[in-house]
């Protein structure tokens, strides 16, 4: 029953409860917090959307000068990257229930992610070391709000990533945390999307 | 029931209240009367569409009132009714949405043979330029903005030598005759607006925009910033002149180019030495001020702000109202300074003279004064009373206190900023209205001198 | 697949102990309604104050020294974002939103509601920074409630300093909770309907919410990121939206920044932000209408499509706010067009409530006369929308009383309108009480024909060309002086309108202990929330077992049936009909 369908019903046509329109029971893959997730991230999609925007149109002010790209964000993007197959790993692990793997998995993502955090962190200090400071042109204030950005949209997954590893390190059973490990998996998709679609904007302008 | 009466009580009330209401547009003085057509047809059909939606809500009401023995029909749609409501909207909005359209699109065509001339705003006045004999404006920009080019006009732009600056409250232009004007500000959103002419814009800092109009009607016509452009957006006005091609020439002919504004040599102290010895008549050999002889201190005032006033006494802005007695006074005095060189080398020469605060006179209650004070003139006078040459406010701490309080009552009484040569005094007149009394005046100026 | 039972999960419900978890730290989605409703309207209060020192400011220019340019551009902003953001936002998402959506498609609480819960002391939060703006030297921000830069962080606009800065992180703060909240009402009414309520048995309230929260979700983002890059240019140097300039002489570090870039983001979000607060209202009213008119509302399928369709255009129209900002002339003709098309669902929408009184049987009680004064203003104030949203039409008028007027007919007097009828509307259900009639109905005629003496006014002294946001207007050669006896006349209005707020608010206040005890469902309505087992509606809404819905909201004066209103959860067997056969519905 899709929803473009159903806006067409005539609900004073039938009676009844009806049970194949009802909302009560729902399949499990339609958790609310999967729902809720979904929603939040497309929230977030927009935000960076509306700064690629902003980008694009202060791009084409006169004083706009590009900005090189440290060689070192090529390195995070990935550890990213390997972020991202970890945690689906550790999703596949946690489908089956196998505790030892969801613990390590689990571990060894958020190594990956603080690891680009401080790569992050180190990509800041080289650049600000050579002189490209966030006021000193619009492309590197750009560049260190979009980074900065994505750096708090991390710690944000990181917070949820803690509680569930320490759930599962403290012996709940792997399948109490399922939901929250998908979740986690899918932030961790994200993420990396929107950082491959900032590193993008970032080098190619 | 008496729902259904007062619906009706105010419909009827709206349309008596539009013909009997003195207040509708103002006459028009552009070519623009099409978008008072535009206006006009929009008010029609919603003015329609307003009575009778309302007339039929208050039918329903009455005709439709409970009654217990009744039932409502039941009646969950009518397709049919509510595709023809649509179709008859979408046309009704289509006749006002296509001629806004069409007007629209003459509003951003200027036409060739327009004129070009150029509004300057800032915080809180207007300035103008005329692209002067060669009819090409010259480049300009924020970059250069500075006290001796406020306009910010590009120094190294042959095309910008001849370009008339026009530092003023009134603008001229020539009647029936189409003028591109070009915007542009030193700082923060402004909005050109003349009422009569129906059309306005943002000037927006760092890019130009432009309206364009033919005026149509001879006459003087009120300037508004219509963008909210900070504290001083009720004081920022300006006025424009419209007038036959011959007035308006003969006006722009007595206007100074940008070439001569930069030529004027800075002033020389020991030249001015010798003419000061007038002023020290009354000012006092070091510009300190004589209450006696109603002359305020003048050392330490800035020297652009005393060029300004000598420049007003000459032409007769300042010291020449009716109630102006001790205004009256020096105006001849400043005759004496023939021309600008001369001004300036007096100026250069105050400037030397050692900067005493003056005694203070004025007793207020400074709690009082302080509040006033720091709301009202700080953000142009500065939060020590230092003086602004970007807003052109003077330097208040340490001058005469009995002085401040006199001009503070000029302003107040519209003694001084009224004539239409004073080009910044205006806004004081917008300003003091917010001190209430002497009293408020005593306060804000004893204020004033605890700032040293 | 296995399929889990949303509505009814009792996993997450936290039965209150003790006062503090009843009423304090409640994860009740009714007491967190009451609590963003209580906040919205005392700051609402706070700004309808500052209204008043505005207006007298305005009438009576040169007469109360307290009030100097830097504070009445103080309270013109306050006024303008508490109203819009912190009462009519918070209050119709927050209040009505939280109260209504759980109770009227038949959930226990909202999906989640430890982040309700948060949601409403983040809120709360986002109120003391913005009131503590008051107390800052300083003062609050004073750039209008738009917050255009460059003059909202330069030194010639009262509150460039501290308030700015309390502004944009009160906001920032307002945007978390209403992202908690909104993610929370979407995922509820999306998974937890109970039994037999579709998405099109809604009622629509619930319609009009769920489509205003999604339009916050999206457009609120705007309004964050212009809010963090104007965060850096004033407190990091940076110039996204700062270009070179010269302020009050000095000239400044920034560079070539467009202030107009700040306009598209800030109205990306401010003209979605106006229908967040319109389709609620659009909604509630909607059932006020139907219920108190005892007739079906006429046109549901078009409602919810109008309510779709609204929602959808106001992302592409923003920038008529825009006009004569110097943005590309051109971008003039696309804006002209999607606003007007935008005015046919809202015409159909207009339609559809006066149809639905066609041919009704029309209960003119103190709710009702709110909702039929709505639509009165509401067609006034969306008539005077055709003006300014067509191009031409809008470049005398715009930046005058005629635009202040119009925003406030359409978005000030019509949603607040919808307010006063939906607290009368559920006062009883929310307090078991009845409010004292003859108040409200007192209450009602002042406001209504106070707003309307303030507003209609004012559209002709727009037309006349009398600039908004000026302190004083002094005098000019295009204003006669009967223009300032006017604005005397619409303060003295204004300060009637306010004093009579006052008899609201005592009566909403006293009715809790002297009012009657409220029959359960004394407007006789047939949405689930008037079904309750209790009255008020005790934790978990409905006692042992879920209702179950067996047809639409709108089921009045059904042809055959003894009462002219059918319940939505009573099952087809205890429909009493005329002629006791059973009932089928109104066709069969």
């Amino acid at each position: 029953m899709s929803f473009l369908k159903s806006i067409f019903d005539k609900p004073w046509d039938y009676q009844g409860e009806d049970p194949g329109l009802t909302g009560t029971e729902i399949a499990e893959g339609l958790h609310p917090k999967r729902i809720a997730l979904r929603m939040f991230l497309a929230v977030v999609f927009v935000v960076f959307m509306l700064f690629i925007v902003a980008y694009y149109i202060r791009m084409d002010l006169e004083d706009w000068r590009p900005m090189p790209e440290p060689t070192l964000l090529w390195i995070n993007t990935l550890l990213l990257f390997f972020c991202s197959i970890v945690m689906q790993w550790t999703r596949g692990a946690a489908r089956l229930s196998e505790q030892n793997k969801v613990k390590w998995g689990m571990v060894v993502a958020g190594a990956f992610t603080m690891a680009f955090i401080y790569g992050q962190v180190s990509a800041w200090e080289e650049l600000n070391n050579a002189g490209y400071f966030l006021a000193s042109n619009p492309a590197n204030s750009f560049f260190y709000l979009l980074t900065g950005l994505h750096g708090l949209h991390i710690l944000g997954g990181l917070w949820v990533w803690t509680r569930s590893t320490f759930k599962v390190w403290s012996g709940t059973e792997v399948k109490a945390i399922r939901l929250s490990v998908e979740l986690c998996a899918a932030y961790w998709h994200f993420l990396l999307l929107v950082w491959l679609v900032l590193f993008a904007l970032l080098s190619y302008t | 029931m008496a729902f259904v009466v007062a619906l009706v009580f105010l419909v009827i009330f709206s349309v008596g209240f539009h013909f009997w209401s003195p207040w509708w547009l103002t006459d028009i003085a552009s070519n623009w009367g099409s978008i008072d057509n535009t206006i006009l047809i929009t008010f029609w059909v919603t003015g329609f569409v307003f009575v009778v939606l309302n007339g039929f809500m208050a039918y329903c009401i009455y005709k439709y009132r409970y009654d217990k023995n009744r039932k409502a029909v039941y009646e969950p749609e009518n397709h049919k009714l509510e595709i023809w409501l649509t179709v008859f909207t979408a046309i009704g909005v289509a006749a006002m949405l296509a001629p806004g359209l069409v007007v629209w699109a003459d509003f951003v065509t200027v036409p060739e043979d327009a004129h070009e001339v150029e509004v300057v705003g800032q915080q809180w006045k207007w300035s103008y330029r005329y692209p002067g004999a060669d009819g090409v404006m010259g480049t300009a920009g924020n970059e250069y903005v500075s006290a001796s080019n406020p306009l910010g006009v590009n120094p190294d732009d042959p095309f910008a030598q001849d370009d008339i600056v026009v530092e003023a409250k009134e603008m001229h232009l020539p009647l029936n005759e189409p003028v591109h004007i070009l915007m542009r500000s030193k700082d923060v959103l402004h909005d050109y607006a003349v009422a009569q002419f129906r059309v306005k814009m943002d000037m927006v800092p760092g890019t130009v925009t432009y309206i364009w109009l033919e005026p149509t009607v001879a006459g003087r016509y009120d300037i508004l910033c219509e963008e909210f452009c900070g504290l001083g957006h009720f004081v920022m006005r300006g006025t424009v002149v419209v007038e036959e091609r011959e007035d308006y020439d003969a006006w722009l002919a007595t206007q100074t180019t940008f070439a001569q504004t930069q030529a004027v040599a800075a002033g020389n102290a020991q030249a001015g030495q010798g003419t000061y010895a007038v002023c020290a008549a009354c000012h006092g050999q070091n510009g300190e001020g004589n209450v006696a002889l109603n002359s305020p201190k003048i050392a330490g005032q800035e020297d652009w702000y005393i060029r300004q006033q000598i420049e007003y006494y000459k032409l007769g802005a300042r010291g020449t109202h009716p109630d102006d007695i001790y205004g009256a006074q020096m105006a001849p005095m400043a005759a004496i300074l023939v021309n600008d060189q001369a001004i300036n080398n007096v100026t250069a020469y105050i400037d030397t003279l050692p900067d005493v605060n003056a005694p203070e006179t004025v007793i207020g209650n400074l709690a009082v004064g302080a509040d006033l004070y720091q709301g009202k003139c700080s953000v142009c006078h500065g939060k020590e009373g230092q003086g602004r040459w970007g807003v052109h406010a003077p330097r208040l701490a340490g001058m005469t206190d009995w002085y401040l309080v006199r001009q503070l009552q000029n302003f107040k009484q519209g003694v001084r900023g009224t004539h239409p040569e004073d080009q910044l005094g205006y806004q004081m007149t917008h300003m003091v209205s917010a001190l209430a009394d002497d009293e408020a005046i005593n306060d804000v100026v004893a204020y004033i001198n605890t700032l040293q | 697949m296995a399929y889990i039972p949303i509505a009814d999960q009792t996993d997450e419900m936290h039965d209150p102990q003790s006062f503090i978890t009843k009423y304090i730290w409640s994860q009740d989605h009714k007491v967190i309604a009451i609590q963003y409703g209580g906040i919205a309207i005392l700051v609402g209060l706070l700004a309808l104050v500052l209204s008043v020192l505005m207006r007298l400011q305005l009438g009576f220019p040169d007469t109360f020294a307290f009030i100097d340019p830097a504070d009445y551009y103080q309270y013109v902003t306050m006024h303008g974002m508490i109203m819009v953001v912190y009462l009519l936002t918070a209050l119709f998402l927050g209040g009505f939103g939280n109260y209504l959506i759980p109770l009227q498609i038949g959930a226990r609480d909202m999906v989640f509601p430890f982040l309700n819960m948060l949601s409403v002391w983040v809120y709360l939060l986002s109120v003391i920074i913005l009131i503590a703006s008051f107390f800052i030297t300083g003062g609050p921000a004073g750039s209008g409630w738009t917050l255009y830069p460059p003059q909202a962080i330069t030194e010639g606009t009262p509150g460039s300093d501290g308030g700015i800065i309390l502004m944009l992180a009160s906001l920032a703060v307002f945007i978390v909770a209403f992202t908690m909240g909104g993610l929370n009402y979407v995922t509820t009414v999306l998974q937890a309907r109970t039994r037999g309520m579709t998405m099109m048995r809604m009622p629509l309230s619930v319609w009009g919410i769920f489509v205003a929260t999604i339009l916050g979700l999206f457009a609120f983002p705007a309004l964050f990121v212009s809010a963090v890059m104007m965060f850096f240019d004033k407190m990091l140097g940076t110039s996204f939206f700062m270009p070179a300039m010269v302020s009050l002489g000095e000239t400044l570090e920034h560079t070539g920044g467009s202030p107009v870039l700040f306009q598209h983001l800030f109205w990306f979000f401010g003209h979605p932000e106006v229908y967040i607060v319109a389709l609620p209202a659009f909604g509630l009213v909607s059932d006020i209408l139907s219920c108190h008119a005892r007739k079906n509302i006429f046109g549901y399928r078009m409602m919810v499509w109008a309510i779709i369709a609204i929602g959808g255009l106001s992302f592409i129209v923003w920038a008529h706010h825009m006009y004569v900002s110097g943005m590309n002339p051109y971008f003039g003709f696309f804006f002209a067009f999607t606003t007007l098309i935008i005015a046919v669902p809202t015409a159909i929408k207009v339609y559809n409530w006066v149809l639905t009184l066609w041919e009704g049987n029309i209960r003119l009680t103190v709710p009702m006369l709110f909702a039929c004064g709505f639509i009165f203003t509401f067609i006034h104030g969306g008539l005077t929308g055709i003006f300014l949203g067509n191009v031409t039409v809008d470049l005398p008028l715009s930046d005058t009383y005629f635009v202040i007027a119009h925003f406030h007919m359409v978005m000030g007097v019509s949603p607040v309108l919808v307010l006063f009828a939906a607290l009368y509307h559920w006062y009883p259900k929310v307090t078991g009480k009845m409010f004292n009639v003859t108040l409200g109905k007192i209450h009602f005629w002042a406001t209504f024909f106070g707003t309307y003496a303030i507003y209609l006014p004012m559209h002709y002294l727009g037309i006349m060309g009398l600039p908004r946001r000026y302190y004083t207007m002094g005098t000019t050669d295009f204003l006669p002086d009967s223009a300032q006896t006017l604005n005397a006349n619409i303060t003295l209005a204004a300060i009637w309108v306010a004093l009579f707020q006052l008899i609201f608010v005592y009566n909403m206040i006293t009715s809790l202990w002297k009012g009657k005890k409220a029959d359960p469902n004394p407007w006789e309505a047939t949405s689930l929330e008037w079904q309750t087992p209790d009255n008020p509606p005790c934790h978990g809404n409905w006692g042992a077992e879920l209702p179950t819905v067996h047809r639409w909201a709108y089921e009045y004066s059904v042809p055959g049936v003894k009462a002219d209103f059918v319940p939505q959860n009573m099952p087809a067997e205890d429909v009493e009909t005329i002629d006791g056969t059973p009932y089928k519905g109104h066709d069969g």
